[in-house]
């Protein structure tokens, strides 16, 4: 067994929910920067520009790129050889988010009730996925996720027979539906196959790939460029005001299921794509 | 052909009748975030005839949350909110007098039409623009509802603040004429 202690997993997840809603992603500056090479329109490259510019903004005066800081959405690799000392697991994220939330300027967006809607004030609690691995390793990722997005987000029990084409048009409907809502460019994170809840977890996970990043599967990232190129002829556009860059990138998975079911699912994140890893 | 045109407020109708959907704003004055609790709250207390938190005569309201200001600084990211959620009440507010909304998003149709009747305005800032949006805000004070946190209404000083018109009173929409195939 390896000990971690409780005060070590509230530090490193105060410091990483700030970096993460205050410092792009190396991947996020880039796709920024080819979208404005790439896209065909002047209005789209002008678009472009400003969210590269409010990136930079938000780095030179430490403040979050957007102002939705979003849900602590907190991913746990646990290996089944960590002890956790000091305090109960689940305490230690919330309060990782709580000081993280509090420290670093960031919006507390949580309601504690879905009809009386009254504000947590700390921005928790977190909504935590844990996933428990072999060995002594233990990596926490927090992915912190606005509600424009998650919004547009779908979720549909396809039947088997409609296959690829049918889960195709499932996707593109639900982006075009979306429009500016979603704040374009979106990343879009996909799931087909597993069960009802597999499968709109499997989509969110396929948020935390780099942009650029494909399935390793061949087929998968085949269906990914498919998909990518098929969202960005539909010309929406940074911000939904028309041109080439709808989507930064498209992440796909496929899960075995039901053989009466097809499953599919549409996570969608926005241009501020956010999530920062590590290990304890 | 577009344009970019700097206003300031309070927004006046001559203003209005100058703005085509396309056309750049920098905009300079005060402006209100509200967003849909605040809106619920507004549209009660004018229902029960009590005064408002703002004047709504030639107001801007911003549909917007921000984050706490970090120390040194008037007020933190605040970008704008989906817009469709304050749809509902918009046109209540058209019809006494506001007459600038800042959002994103597309509206419905009663939105859009009390725009044509009582010459207002739909701007679009950009969602996501958080950091950059705030740079253009002067000075921020809380007027009303602050038990909400983010979702109070705050007085906001701004300057050369980006917008861009979406749907102006001679019925165009920005998202149509330049969204292509949606
Ligand atoms: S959808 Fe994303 S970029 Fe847009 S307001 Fe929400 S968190 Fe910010």
């Amino acid at each position: 067994m390896r000990s971690i202690q409780y005060t070590q997993i509230v530090e490193a997840l105060a410091k990483a929910c700030i970096k993460a809603n205050i410092i792009a992603s190396c991947d996020l500056l880039e796709a920024y920067q080819d979208s404005i090479d790439n896209d065909s329109q002047n209005g789209a490259k002008a678009i472009l520009k400003d969210l590269l510019l409010n990136a930079e903004v938000a780095k030179e005066n430490n403040m979050p790129i957007c102002q939705d800081t979003g849900t602590a959405v907190v991913f746990l690799e646990l290996g089944q050889e960590i002890q956790v000392e000091g305090g109960y697991l689940v305490d230690a994220i919330n309060e990782g988010v709580r000081q993280g939330y509090r420290d670093g300027y960031l919006r507390k967006s949580i309601v504690s009730h879905p009809l009386e809607r009254k504000n947590t004030g700390d921005n928790t609690p977190a909504v935590i996925h844990t996933e428990i691995v072999p060995g002594d390793s233990f990596r926490i990722t927090v992915a912190p996720k606005g509600g424009g997005s998650e919004n547009m987000s779908r979720l549909s029990m396809l039947t088997p027979a409609v296959g690829w084409e049918g889960f195709k048009s499932f996707l593109i409907n639900a982006i075009r539906e979306a429009g500016p809502n979603p704040c374009p460019p979106v990343v879009v994170g996909a799931c087909l196959g597993g069960n009802f809840e597999s499968c709109a977890l499997e989509a969110k996970k396929c948020l935390l790939r780099p942009i650029g990043e494909r399935n390793s599967d061949p087929e998968i990232a085949a269906y990914e460029e498919e998909l990518l190129e098929e969202i960005n002829k539909l010309n929406i556009g940074p911000q939904g005001f028309g041109g080439d860059t709808t989507a930064f990138d498209v992440h796909l998975s496929f899960l075995p299921c039901h053989i009466a079911c097809l499953p599919a699912a549409i996570n969608l994140n926005c241009h501020v794509a956010r999530h920062q890893s590590f290990c304890l | 052909m577009s344009k970019e045109i700097r206003l300031k407020t309070p927004i006046k109708t001559e203003d209005i009748i100058d703005l085509q959907a396309g056309d750049r704003i920098l905009l300079s004055g005060i402006i209100y975030t509200a967003r849909d609790t605040a809106h619920k709250r507004i549209v009660a207390s004018m229902e029960k005839g009590e005064t408002l938190p703002f004047e709504l005569q030639g107001a801007v309201v911003y549909y917007a949350g921000p984050a706490p200001a970090p120390p040194g600084k008037p007020i933190g990211s605040i970008g704008p909110t989906t817009s469709y959620r304050m749809d509902a009440y918009a046109p209540k507010l058209i019809e006494n007098g506001l007459k600038m909304m800042i959002g994103k998003g597309s509206r419905n149709q009663a939105v859009k039409d009390a725009i044509i009747e009582h010459q207002a305005v739909y701007c679009a800032a950009w969602g996501g623009a958080g950091a950059l949006l705030a740079s253009r805000v002067v000075s921020a004070d809380c007027i009303a509802y602050e038990e909400l946190g983010p979702e109070a209404v705050y007085q906001l000083e701004v300057k050369d603040f980006p917008v861009m018109v979406v749907n102006d009173i001679y019925g165009h929409d920005a998202y149509e004429q330049q969204g292509g195939d949606r």
